[in-house]
């Protein structure tokens, strides 16, 4: 990360990942990885980061018993199907 | 946000006239994503347990309030925050306060591991133990980062969404989710790196 071009583009990796970088900033990014390795591997990574943190969101569950415990608190147990 | 399109939203009118089963409807809708907002903010199943009763039972209290302006899940979400917010403040008093949070935050997170680690199997990426780890970089991330970081990418809050939540512009979100997520990156970075490593010498 010496080059002066990298540190220039940091802030431009997370808005390139979700599509959301300007055209321009976009096209000028894109040149700078084509030609440089480090570059490519930090938005791979960080891009990686980001998918592997929402797997793992869509996987966790609430834990047994907070539901009814909640319920209860709120003394809405009459409600409390299925 | 959230609610499928098929479900039209609670009736409010119901909720603001005090209709239980409206309110037990609106629990049921919300609380998995709110327990989720609690528990990757503050990491411990008791404390999000507790943000998760006290959110609902704030939003009882103050349904008479709610103005419309925004979606009923963004309002349940700023109770939440607020909440998770005063269990941390509480927590480790000495180190919180709100200037605090912003902290570390005006400056590009550099990236100090350049190892692609992208091609680990599945099974390494996903294992329980890497599982801890992310939660673990997660609760290493600044307060103000952090809330931005489980809004858009844990909750799936859009950019718009995730302001309105917590009173920042577009930029402003943009900015410190940038910052998380290079500051997660390396951290995960160093994580992997070395499961690359054992690999190679296996
Ligand atoms: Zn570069």
């Amino acid at each position: 990360m010496d080059n002066h071009n990298c540190r220039e583009l940091l802030g431009t990796l997370s808005d390139y990942i979700d599509g959301a970088l300007e055209a321009e900033l976009c096209a000028q990014l894109e040149q700078h990885l084509a030609s440089c390795e480090n570059c490519r591997v930090v938005v791979d990574t960080l891009h990686k980061t980001v998918s592997l943190y929402q797997t793992t969101a869509t996987k966790s569950s609430v834990p047994q018993g907070v539901r009814e415990r909640l319920f209860s608190r709120l003394e809405l147990e009459e409600f409390l199907k299925k | 946000m959230n609610e499928t399109p098929s479900k039209p939203d609670v009736s409010l009118a119901a909720l603001k006239a005090g209709d239980r089963a409206a309110f037990a409807e609106l629990v049921q809708r919300h609380y998995e994503l709110i327990y989720r907002l609690a528990i990757k903010m503050l990491g411990n199943p008791q404390d999000a347990e507790d943000v998760l009763q006290e959110t609902f039972i704030k939003a009882f209290k103050h349904i008479k309030d709610f103005d419309g302006r925004s979606s009923l899940s963004t309002w349940l979400y700023r109770i939440a925050t607020n909440e998770a917010l005063m269990f941390l403040r509480r927590r480790t008093p000495q180190t919180f306060s709100l200037d605090e949070t912003m902290q570390g935050e005006d400056r590009e997170i550099e990236p100090l591991q350049i190892t692609d680690w992208c091609c680990l199997p599945e099974q390494e990426l996903m294992s329980e133990e890497a599982q801890q780890y992310l939660d673990h970089a997660i609760a290493k991330l600044p307060v103000g980062l952090r809330l931005v970081f489980v809004l858009r990418d844990i909750q799936g809050l859009s950019t718009r969404e995730t302001g309105e939540v917590l009173d920042l512009t577009d930029t402003a979100v943009k900015t410190r989710l940038s910052r998380a997520r290079m500051q997660l990156r390396n951290e995960l970075s160093v994580y992997f790196q070395e499961r690359m490593t054992k690999g190679e010498e296996a």
